[in-house]
């Protein structure tokens, strides 16, 4: 009797799904999912991405005619960035199109982690760009999971790099204090030990301080901040917790220019609100903002022109999260295309063919230009071994009305990051029961 | 103890922001019983709508009184489709349906303005005041000045209009008795439709407040969860208490966070206020200036 | 014509007192269970199972728990996800340091350890009351992630804080497919829900229904307040505890600390007051609205309105419909759907003759 209501709900929505998937599933079409978000808290950030992302399958589509002829095909899932919610947007994209899901890129660390033992068995690569597990970097314990391009651990090291170069050399490193304001929750905790590790190598102190979510108030971190007195402040925060922190160091009399800002702290949707405070933070970035790309006037000239173009505040295309979702649209494709020379050209790729794909993905200087991207995203060589592929970043500087564009592309510390992960990889494996693959023995 | 000072004033000051949105609570909760859940959604659908005509290019004070007249047709439409029909039904279905409110504005103000994330600049620089800054080395911030002055302002309005009209002296006869209420005479629904726009205005205030600060976005929302521990310290149907709790909560959370935080690995302001204001309910249950309630068979 | 009781005695105290008095209702739970146990394993698919019937039946879980507390108990809690953050977290630990503990073992000790933990964040209930009480729950909410957070023993010193729930297996059975992890919540589910069922009408339930009335009228006919709040309390989050274990086992697999925030109290919440406070069925009824609402309004504007609105406006509707039918339904039923099922059942036993 509990179930009867239940059932009539189910039996609409069956439905309504089964009548949905039969006109998807067409022949000559690559399928992927997209679980975005685009209402909630992180609605802002999730538009723009996925914005980009479409805009950029839209653009391989009007202009190339697809990938060597196979159209590209998507269908998006809600996920409100709620992890009950990605799962079932997992579950429900992943059978879906002609040979189901191709990638599986949530853009939450939540969702990452709850669908990361589910992809191996469903095999569907789970693509992470800059966010999601670290130590999946280890291509031997996870072969399905490519936290592509760099993870937060080599952002932590390609920081100090940077700190040090602005102090003018890494030893002059030595006795400087930086403070570690940090979202407190997994996503914000995982730098810790790499900046311990780097404050021990380069005689720094290192300084952590929580900041609990949602972060919408922080004046007592920094009243901590101000008695600490440091040489330079790392941001590690998420959502509202950036404009507040960019306002609470104005407020303390803290330099804007001596903050360094994570990925995710450092889009137009964090420095707007802080207004004139912003003036002068610097943040990490995978790629820039900017329209003054080949890529980007491709995407306004064919697909914006003709109307087809998915956002509706035109004024954001070009913007730190509008471009990242073009650098996911460019990997995406490029992992198809990688795949297509290898098993056909101009057929639909499986789940495990895609993951090939990944596992091979070349993107050169060379490549990079031909794709009208050149300075825009780094260079990448994923291998079995190494799932990042790259580990480089640019710095970017807030003028007060956009992003500036302040160094060439600083690249991570190996030394340090690599052992690291491998040996969190090898304890996952282990509580896991995981064998590693043996990367010399992968074709 | 320099220190101690700054990190006291910064406190208290931001235990004004926090009496901002507890306000909004107290007035509806006093007027109608019901725990308005969407004083949040409110909060963020104000500053939205204030800021999204803004970009119109229409003046300021323009703007502010057309946000204001958006906040009391929210009012009034509350009132017509969600309280009316479910007069007399128990509070936690009340309770429920604001909930359901807090869904449809938080998707309405986004279907209309968009999802992007807007600054908002009132004129008034959150930077420390420097001659204090000068003599005392103690930052205090001109924004976090002018809150409290808006505040204060806010208070001592809203005591006058409960004190000294009519509509207010009808206010806090329906807060005591709906049935007595309602058999003199007052109109409950227009009563209820003016809380409603009141809170409406109380919300706008503290929307163009902390979205000054953090910035118009969804994560407004969330102001909501600081004036949860204030309205338990305060008794849910005190406006002082909202002021006096929010005072509290800022300033011990801070004092804590600094002092105690330090040691045990910092981020206690999460629940910090919420132990605070259990170990004092624990010592009187009715809270700060709630009446004591007393049991009959 | 089809429910109604007419013709059946009792004519024992042992059949007087079972569960389901009436014969139409025992055979109507048979069905339910032969559909759920047998029909529905082998029709649905993986989305069926993993996507949509897994996570129902885990909210549902929690969502009685919350029910016991608030709806039977009068107990008013924001903190469920904590409690079940509490039992997924010491479930994990229990497997990860005992060797060869045996996972249903585990899963009730991390039950065991959520209600050790509401047994002490219910302790200021016996002095404060109503709305002022989710105070004490909401200090367990935040408090609980906190330390878990913090301290990482609890996640095994994993560098991110979160944990990997390891592999399910009973007497050598691994359960990995979909149908056999949702055969294992399902069964558990169905043995706690038939235990809440039998709780609640017994002297237990009906000492909790006195407090909830009115607690000082119960303190005089000598119910024992303290023991039966604490009590409440303890069934309660053992409840949401085992509905953790197997959101972290059964459903999710990794979780995070921060994956049980307050939004997920609040969810659940929600269930309890949609789908009926003070009824069993009503968790389940409520965990289906809460729950499935969304995915089917998401389905319906993927696939029907996908070309014709911007996208943002879209998923935007999307939130206004959902907020539109709860105040729709509180309108049309204020003590949820359960009533309304309760209200069908009434003109059913009449139908088709109601005069």
């Amino acid at each position: 009797m509990k179930l009867k209501t239940k059932l009539l709900l189910s039996a609409v929505a069956v439905s309504s799904v089964l009548s949905s998937s039969a006109v998807l599933a067409q022949a000559n079409e690559q399928f992927i999912g997209l679980p975005s978000y685009r209402v909630g808290p992180y609605a802002s950030g999730g538009s723009g991405i996925y914005g980009g992302w479409i805009d950029y399958m839209n653009l391989v589509n009007a202009r190339d005619g697809g990938v060597n002829g196979v159209k590209l095909s998507w269908e998006e899932c809600e996920t409100e960035y709620n992890t009950a919610r990605g799962v079932e947007c997992y579950e429900r994209l992943k059978s879906k199109g002609a040979s189901g899901n191709s990638a599986f890129m949530p853009l939450s660390t939540g969702i990452t982690y709850a669908v990361i033992d589910k992809v191996a068995q469903d095999k569907i690569p789970l693509v992470t760009i800059g966010y999601g597990r670290t130590d999946a970097s280890d291509g031997r314990v996870f072969p399905w999971v490519f936290p592509l391009l760099t993870n937060y651990w080599s952002q932590s090291t390609a920081k100090i790099k940077f700190i040090g170069q602005r102090e003018g050399g890494m030893d002059k490193l030595k006795g400087k204090k930086i403070v570690n304001i940090y979202h407190d929750s997994a996503y914000g905790k995982e730098t810790i030990p790499l900046l311990d590790v780097q404050a021990a190598k380069y005689g720094f102190t290192v300084v952590h301080i929580p900041v609990s979510h949602p972060g919408n108030e922080q004046q007592s971190q920094w009243l901590r901040v101000r008695q600490e007195k440091p040489d330079w402040v790392i941001l590690r925060g998420w959502g509202v917790m950036n404009p507040t922190a960019i306002k609470a160091a104005a407020k303390i009399g803290f330099p804007r220019d001596k903050m360094v800002g994570v990925w995710w702290s450092g889009a137009e949707e964090d420095t707007v609100p802080a207004g004139a405070a912003a003036k002068g933070f610097i943040t990490a970035g995978f790629n820039v903002a900017g329209t003054n790309y080949p890529v980007i006037k491709a995407i306004q000239d064919k697909v914006y022109k003709p109307g087809n173009g998915n956002m509706e505040d035109k004024a954001r295309i070009g913007s730190v999260y509008y471009n990242r979702g073009v650098v996911h649209g460019i990997i995406a494709v490029e992992a198809i295309r990688t795949a297509q020379e290898k098993f056909g050209k101009g057929k639909v790729m499986t789940g495990e063919q895609m993951r090939w794909g990944f596992e091979h993905l070349d993107i050169d200087a060379k490549r990079l230009k031909a794709l009208g991207a050149e300075g825009f995203m780094p260079d990448m060589k994923v291998t079995c071994l190494d799932h990042e592929g790259s580990g480089k970043v640019k710095f970017q500087q807030w003028d007060g009305k956009q992003w500036k564009v302040l160094t060439d592309w600083i690249d991570a510390d190996k030394s340090i990051v690599r052992p690291m992960i491998e040996e969190s990889a090898a304890k996952y494996a282990k509580e896991k029961g995981i064998t590693p693959r043996d990367c010399s023995k992968e074709g | 103890m320099q220190f101690f000072f700054e990190v006291l004033i910064g406190g208290l000051l931001s235990g004004v922001m926090y009496s901002f949105v507890a306000l909004g609570f107290v007035l509806i909760y006093k007027a109608s019983g019901v725990f308005n859940f969407a004083q949040g959604a409110m909060v963020f659908f104000a500053a939205l709508t204030f800021v999204g005509i803004l970009e119109t290019g229409v003046p300021f004070w323009l703007a502010l009184i057309l946000a204001f007249g958006a906040m009391v047709i929210l009012g009034i439409a509350t009132e017509r489709i969600v309280l009316r029909p479910m007069v007399n039904q128990p509070p936690i279905a009340l309770f429920m349906a604001t909930i359901g409110l807090t869904f449809l504005i938080e998707g309405l103000a986004q279907a209309m303005w968009g999802s992007s994330v807007r600054g908002l600049d009132l004129g008034i620089q959150d930077e420390p005041i420097a001659w204090i800054m000068d003599a005392t080395d103690i930052g205090v911030s001109k924004f976090d000045l002018f809150a409290a002055g808006v505040a204060a302002v806010l208070v001592t309005a809203l005591a006058l209009f409960f004190q000294y009209t009519r509509v207010g002296r009808a206010l806090r006869a329906v807060a005591d008795d709906h049935q007595a209420a309602l058999s003199i005479g007052i109109p409950l629904q227009t009563i209820w439709r003016i809380v409603w726009a009141v809170a409406g205005f109380v919300a706008l205030v503290a929307g163009l407040i902390w979205g000054a600060r953090n910035g118009v976005q969804f994560a407004l929302t969330f102001t909501a969860l600081k004036a949860l521990p204030v309205l338990i310290l305060g008794g849910f149907t005190s406006v002082p208490g909202a002021i006096v709790g929010g005072l509290i909560i800022g300033s011990t959370e801070k004092l804590a966070e600094v002092y105690l935080g330090a040691h045990v690995g910092g981020g206690i302001d999460a629940w910090f206020p919420y132990i605070l204001a259990l170990g004092f309910l624990l010592v009187r249950p009715e809270g700060l200036f709630g009446e004591k309630h007393i049991d009959r068979v | 014509m089809l429910y109604r009781e007419a013709g059946q005695f009792k004519s024992s105290y042992t059949s007087d007192q079972q569960i389901f008095p009436i014969r139409q209702d025992r055979i109507g739970i048979m069905l339910l269970l032969l559909v759920a146990f047998v029909l529905v394993p082998g029709m649905a698919d993986e989305y069926w199972l993993k996507g949509i019937l897994i996570p129902f039946l885990v909210f549902s879980l929690a969502a009685l728990g919350l029910n016991i507390l608030t709806g039977y108990a009068g107990q008013l809690s924001l903190g469920s996800a904590a409690f079940m953050a509490v039992g997924a977290f010491a479930s994990y630990n229990f497997m990860l340091r005992i060797d060869g503990m045996p996972l249903l073992v585990a899963f009730a000790l991390g039950g065991v350890m959520a209600a050790l933990v509401g047994i002490v964040f219910g302790l200021p209930s016996l002095r404060i009351k109503g709305f002022y009480l989710a105070v004490a729950t909401l200090a367990a909410q935040f408090f609980i992630i906190w330390l878990l957070t913090k301290v990482s023993w609890f996640s095994n010193d994993s560098t991110s804080g979160v944990i990997s729930a390891q592999e399910m297996e009973i007497f050598g059975y691994v359960f990995d497919s979909p149908e056999s992890k949702y055969l294992l919540v399902l069964s558990i589910v169905t043995v706690m829900a038939l235990m809440a069922k039998n709780m609640v009408r017994g002297a237990v339930g009906r000492a909790w229904m006195a407090v909830r009335d009115m607690d000082v009228a119960a303190e005089v006919i000598g119910i024992r307040i303290m023991h039966t709040k604490l009590l409440a309390f303890a069934v309660s989050s053992f409840y949401c505890g085992v509905a953790g274990a197997l959101y972290a086992y059964a459903y999710i697999g990794t979780v995070e600390p921060e994956g049980f925030n307050l939004d997920l109290s609040f969810k659940i919440l929600f269930m309890i007051i949609i789908g009926g406070v003070g009824s069993i069925s009503g968790a389940f009824l409520g965990s289906a609205f809460i729950v499935l609402l969304p995915i089917f309004l998401d389905v319906l504007v993927q696939d029907v309105f996908a070309g014709l609105l911007p996208p943002s406006i879209a998923s935007n509707l999307q939130l206004m419909v959902f907020g539109g039918l709860i105040i729709f339904f509180l309108i049309v039923e204020p003590h949820g759907l359960a009533r309304l099922w309760q209200i069908t059942k009434e003109k059913l036993r009449l139908w088709p003759f109601p005069h």
